[in-house]
Order: structure tokens, then sequence, then C-alpha cells
């Protein structure tokens, strides 16, 4: 398979988006009108300002206990007469999922939207044996019938226009073409109530889980994650390992947070607690729950005292409501099904550091991921981090130095810094240098070697003829 | 009454020393003015930001050890960049974090520096400088400035106390401009797409001037005017507050 992370790619997808006025248009859209209204949701809550630094800490003590908590998760929800599974890897989860769909002679799923699913690439898996895979969420439905990847964690399909959907519905529903959202919306409805109806099997990820009671908690604004974890006979779940809090008082915190990062809401419209399959004597709920804890990488994190923060994440996407980069470049660009700034930390560890080394040096470190994040999660630091590990390189991580030039350049311009006589003298030569080269009235148009990119589409002041510090010398001083 | 300060020791960010000296010129003047003596070491060369934010932390370090050494007697430290101030201030914590001898050092000069906007408001308690200025102004939030001092108050405060000055806020200021040091470089279609829109929201606004603390956004928004053919001056807030 093509690997989705190389630089040529990061700056092709990139110069596509922004270069899609549309697409500009809907990020513009969608950031104007969840990021600021977050904001207002976080300090309408009853805790105050101070409950994103309250939730935070919260989550550092659920990381810090993350086996004793999801030990105690695992034996409520085995108690309740669920299965649980620990998953080392991608693979590993992918294989669990599909001997439950083999011991169940499953032939046809039901998907909410699952991003952890789309980590470990689970509907390729099922659909290569030959178990027809629907996805239920609209956003990811239509994407699914386009054939392409969610480009926002909660809004999938923010790239595509309603006119594209309709477009697409006419193609591969057969229905008359409408741009109408409401008429659309029907017709995915009328295709996936069948769907629901007929599934062997749902599968659905987790937003939260809790291991006081033992549930798991999923959420949705379209009703269609519970329609499918209670219509299929079996209810498979895919939970990174992180997800779990201690308490449910904990899990109140975390999941108006959650729903306030999410979607600038209260509460999401349907919440789920599902603590295992529904009990013999009752009339609906699957006969079968199986719960998949996936790891894939997330231990790593966990050893990493620089990164074990990027656990608290709770995926809400809050972070890509404000993100000025992924604001203009979009989903598609990160390669992963983790966008954004969360993206730009979580894929690297995921995928490899160097492999998507441009993620993370390709963020401005604005710092508004941290304040839009309903966990307080130090993104910033976090990139800065990785990019520390990708500049001097890291046996931990496997990371090896990424540009011996750019190296070369900061290591002069360090000597330079620590010899003042020399930085002084490197300094004004500068400035005499440039007098040489370039026209003498007006600013720099065009920057030689790796610093052309800058002249691509502004100018550059020129050094001084006279710096500050020559200035000075020869000041007048107050009398 | 003023606090008494013996003295106010100048740190004056490389960019600012080498391509935009009249705002460490205003910043002197404003002293002046103020009747507050300035000192500049003239051993001062970089605070290390660059190299950090890129990654190279073993470079950094070395100019970070000298800055301590060249400020670290000095007792009020004030720079005209926040970006700076944020360095020094918090993250030569992360960068010295294994370090105790120098992390010690690192805290006593990060307890001591200021930004511009940052001492004359809330350590002075000056909003009213005396300057005028014939024009209408718009302001752009620097991100570390904003986000990582806090500061974004005191510099609107000095402006409205500006003669002949009208504020006319832009439409999202505290969106980050594109600048991010080597970002801008490395990454010249987001960092170009960003500035576009920085630009576009400062002419909206119909202001004569855009003004800020922090000069690597500024020569940013400054470059993409002039390339664009726009006639808004760019201004480093010290040259507005002392012409």
């Amino acid at each position: 398979m093509d690997d989705p992370f190389t630089t040529e790619k990061y700056t092709a997808k990139s110069r596509q988006a922004i270069s899609d006025k549309r697409l500009q248009g809907a990020l513009a859209d969608v950031q104007a009108r969840l990021g600021p209204a977050t904001q207002t949701m976080y300090s309408a809550q009853p805790e105050g300002a101070g409950i994103r630094q309250q939730a935070h800490e919260i989550r550092q003590r659920c990381i810090e206990n993350l086996d004793i908590l999801l030990e105690a998760l695992a034996d409520k929800v085995t108690g309740n007469g669920g299965q649980v599974f620990f998953a080392n890897d991608a693979e590993e989860a992918v294989s669990c999922c599909l001997a439950v769909a083999k011991k169940h002679g499953v032939k046809t799923v039901v998907k909410g939207k699952s991003m952890v699913t789309e980590e470990v690439g689970l509907n390729q898996a099922l659909e290569a044996e030959g178990v027809d895979v629907a996805e239920t969420d609209l956003g990811e439905y239509i994407i699914q019938l386009a054939g392409e990847k969610p480009s926002h964690i909660i809004a999938p399909a923010i790239h595509k226009t309603r006119e594209q959907v309709g477009q697409l519905f006419a193609e591969k529903l057969g229905i008359d073409y409408t741009a109408d959202p409401a008429a659309l919306t029907q017709a995915a409805r009328a295709v996936l109530r069948e769907k629901f109806l007929a599934a062997d099997m749902g599968i659905t990820g987790c937003n939260l889980a809790c291991a006081q009671t033992g549930h798991i908690t999923t959420v949705s604004n379209e009703g269609n994650i519970r329609m499918t974890s209670t219509l299929p006979r079996v209810h498979v779940a895919f939970m990174g390992m992180e997800r779990v809090v201690a308490t449910l008082k904990d899990h109140d915190i975390l999941f108006r947070l959650l729903s306030s990062g999410a979607a600038a809401q209260k509460l999401g419209g349907y919440v789920s607690y599902v603590g295992g399959p529904g009990p013999e004597d009752y009339p609906d709920g699957p006969v079968a729950f199986h719960l998949i804890i996936i790891d894939n990488g997330r231990s790593r994190m966990l050893a990493d005292p620089a990164f074990r923060e990027m656990l608290c994440c709770i995926r809400c996407s809050a972070c890509l409501n404000v993100c000025p980069v992924y604001g203009k470049i979009g989903g598609h660009a990160y390669g992963s099904p983790y966008s954004g700034p969360v993206g730009a930390v979580v894929t690297p560890l995921l995928a490899g550091l160097n492999r998507a080394q441009d993620l993370c040096f390709g963020e401005t470190l604005c710092g508004a991921c941290k304040q839009a994040c309903p966990v307080d999660i130090d993104l910033p630091r976090m990139l800065r981090e990785l990019r520390f590990r990708l500049a001097e390189g890291d046996e931990t991580w496997s990371a090896t130095p990424v540009s011996k030039p750019e190296k070369f350049a900061m290591d002069t311009f360090a000597w330079f810094t620590s010899h003042p006589a020399a930085y002084r003298a490197a300094l004004f030569s500068a400035s005499r240098m440039q007098a040489l080269v370039y026209a003498k009235e007006g600013p720099i148009r065009q920057l030689p070697g790796p610093l052309a990119g800058w002249t691509r589409s502004r100018t550059l002041r020129k050094i001084s003829s006279r710096p500050f510090r020559s200035q000075w010398k020869s000041r007048k001083q107050p009398s | 009454m003023l606090p008494v300060f013996p003295e106010v020791t100048l740190f004056v960010q490389c960019m600012v020393d080498a391509m935009a000296p009249e705002a460490a010129m205003g910043m002197v003047r404003l002293f002046d003015r103020l009747g507050i003596a300035t000192s500049f070491p003239e051993d001062q060369t970089c605070c290390g930001q660059p190299a950090f934010n890129a990654g190279y932390r073993t470079a950094s370090r070395k100019s970070a050890m000298h800055f301590i050494q060249v400020f670290e007697n000095a007792e009020c430290i004030v720079c005209p960049s926040g970006s700076c101030v944020a360095m020094v201030r918090h993250h030569y914590l992360e960068l010295f974090a294994d370090d105790p001898h120098w992390l010690a050092r690192a805290k006593k000069v990060g307890g001591n520096i200021f930004e511009l906007t940052e001492f004359l408001v809330d350590v002075l308690h000056i909003s009213d400088v005396g300057a005028a200025y014939q024009g209408t102004v718009t302001y752009h939030d620097s991100c570390h400035l904003l986000r990582s001092l806090g500061v974004g108050r005191q510099p609107r405060e000095l402006l409205s106390h500006v003669r002949g000055l009208t504020l006319v806020e832009m439409a999202q200021s505290d969106r980050c401009c594109g600048f991010g040091g080597t970002f801008s470089i490395k990454y010249p279609d987001i960092s170009t797409a960003l500035v576009a829109d920085k630009v576009e929201r400062i002419l909206e606004t119909g202001a004569d001037t855009v003004v800020g603390c922090d000069m690597g956004c500024l020569l940013n928004i400054e470059g993409y005017l002039t390339r664009m053919g726009h006639p808004v001056t760019v201004k480093h807030i010290a040259e507005l507050l002392a012409p």
C-alpha cells in the first residue's frame, strides 16, 4: 500500500485543499461555528472555567492507574456476561473481531462512527472476508459510498458539499438528483433502516468507559450508534485502552466536556451506557457483547513521560475546530483518521516519528489547541518534544535525525550566539554583504536556497545598515 | 509614583536588533521619557528560541546558557518581543529540566524578564505614555504573547491612550498569522494561506496601520502586504508609543 505520510503527499494535499474554495468555506464555517461556541460552553459549566484543569487531573490520574482501571472494567463487563479481549496491535484487534464474526455466522455488519476502527483498518478486513459493512453515521456513510477517508473526527464528510453528496447518492443509491439535505438524509435513512434490521453484528467505538460501573459510553446525534448496539444479535465495541475513567463522578465531568468539545452541546443527543449483552429475559439487546481494548502503540506513549499526557485525549476534536493549519489544509493531508493538532501528535507516535514527521513540523505552535482542549492537553509542548526527538534522533522511538544541513545551520547559529564578538562581526558583515547582493532600495524580493519559500509570496525586510546595537552606542545620553 | 527601579536592562530580540532597530530605539526613548535608566549588555545575542522550536535543543541550550550568563545579574529585563519572553520565562524550564544547576539559574532570569507592554502596564502601572499618532490602527495578537504570557489587554490599553489614534479591532485578531519560525520557510503554502487570511482581516478594518508586539509576526504580515501592494503601514508598538 502507498505510504500516506510522505512530504510530497503532505504538501500536495495541503495545496489541493488550500486551492479548493468550497472546502475553505466549509472549514472556515465549522471553525467559526464550533470554535467560539465551545469556549462559551466550557465557561458555562457549573464548575466554572477551571473545569478543564480539573478534568486534566482526572485524566492524568486515570492514565497513571490504567492497568488497575482496565482490569476492573474487564472484570465488570465479564461479570455482566460480556467478553473482553486485549489487543496488542491492529492485527490482533481485527482478527479478534473476524473470529467473533465467524463464530456467529455474521454476513452483514452495521457500524457506528469509530476512529479507532479506522485506525486498525477494520472495514477493509471485514470486506475481504466477504462481510457486508455499512457505516451508519451519515457522514461516514457518505464517505464510505464515495470510497474516501474521514477528514474530521466528528464531521468526517466535511470536505463534501451537498451537491457532491447529491450526485453521489444519485449514482450509488439510484435516486433522483437533489441537493436538499433533508431529502438526502431521508434517502440515506431509508437504505440504512433496512441495513439495521438485517444486520447480524453491530460494531461501535467507545467514547468513554467507566471502571466503577463497568460500562462503556457511546454518544451520537443521529441515534445510529444506539441502533447499532441494540438491534443486531452481536455487539462488538472497539476501545482505545486509554478511554477508561475510574468513577461515575469523573465520567460525568468528562462526558459533559466531551459533548462541549465535540459539538458545543451540553450533552450529545443519544447517550448509551453499555455494560454487556441483553439479559436473557429481555426482549431486545444483543445476545453477545464483545469489548476489544486496543493498545496498538499506546503503551509506548504510556512508557514515555513526555508523551503520556497524550493518553488524556478523549478525541472530541475541539482542537481541530480552532487550529489555523487544519482550517487551511483540512483532514486528508494528515494521512490518518486523526487529523488536526491531535493528529499531529498522535499520528507520528502511532505510525512512526520519521514517517509522519511533516505532521508535527507542519504546525505553527500557536497554542490555540491547548486553549480549546476540554482536558487542557499541552499539545504544543508535545509537538516541540516530537521535533526534538526528530531533530536530534531518539532511540526509544527509533527516530533518526531529520536533516543534517538544518542541524549544521542550527549548531552554527548556536556557536555564534555564544561567541558575542563573532556574532557582532557576523551581523555587521551580513548587513554589508546584503548591500552588495540586493538593490539599494526596498525589501528583499528573492531569498536564496532553502529560504526561497518565504519570498514566494512575501518580501523580507533587509538587515539594517545600522542595527540597534550600533545606534545604541552612538545615542545621546538623556540629561 | 512610579516604583523605583535602579535600571531596566534591555534585551533586544535578535530580529529587532538586526531588522527593526527603530522599534528598540522607540523603547529606549520611551524609558528616557519616563525617566527610567536603561542599559544594554552588548554581549547579548539570541535567546535560543528558533533552535528550540525546531527541535534542536542542544543548540538551543548553548544560546540559552549564554543568555543566562549575560542577564543573570540584571534585576529587571525588558524585551520588545512576547515570544522571546515566553521562551526565557517558560521554555528555559523545559530546556534545563534535567540540569538542576542551570535550571536554578534559568528560573532566576525567567522571573526577572518582562515583555515591554506587560512591563509598562502591569509593573509600572502606566497606560498613558503621552504618545500621539494620527491614524487608524488595528492590533494583531501574537500567539505566544497572548497565550503563553496572557498579554492582550496591556497593548490595547496603551494604544487606547495614544492621542489621535483610532483603534479598530480586526476579526480573529488572535488567529495565528502563519509565521511560526522555520514553519514559514518549510511549509510556505500553508504559511502563505494563513498570512493571506490575516491580511484580509486587516484590510477589512480599513486601518492604515497594523500594530503588534512581536517582530516575527510583523515581518510576515509586512512581507505579504508589500508583495501584494497594499499600502498599510506595519509598526512595532514601541515605534508608535515613542516616535
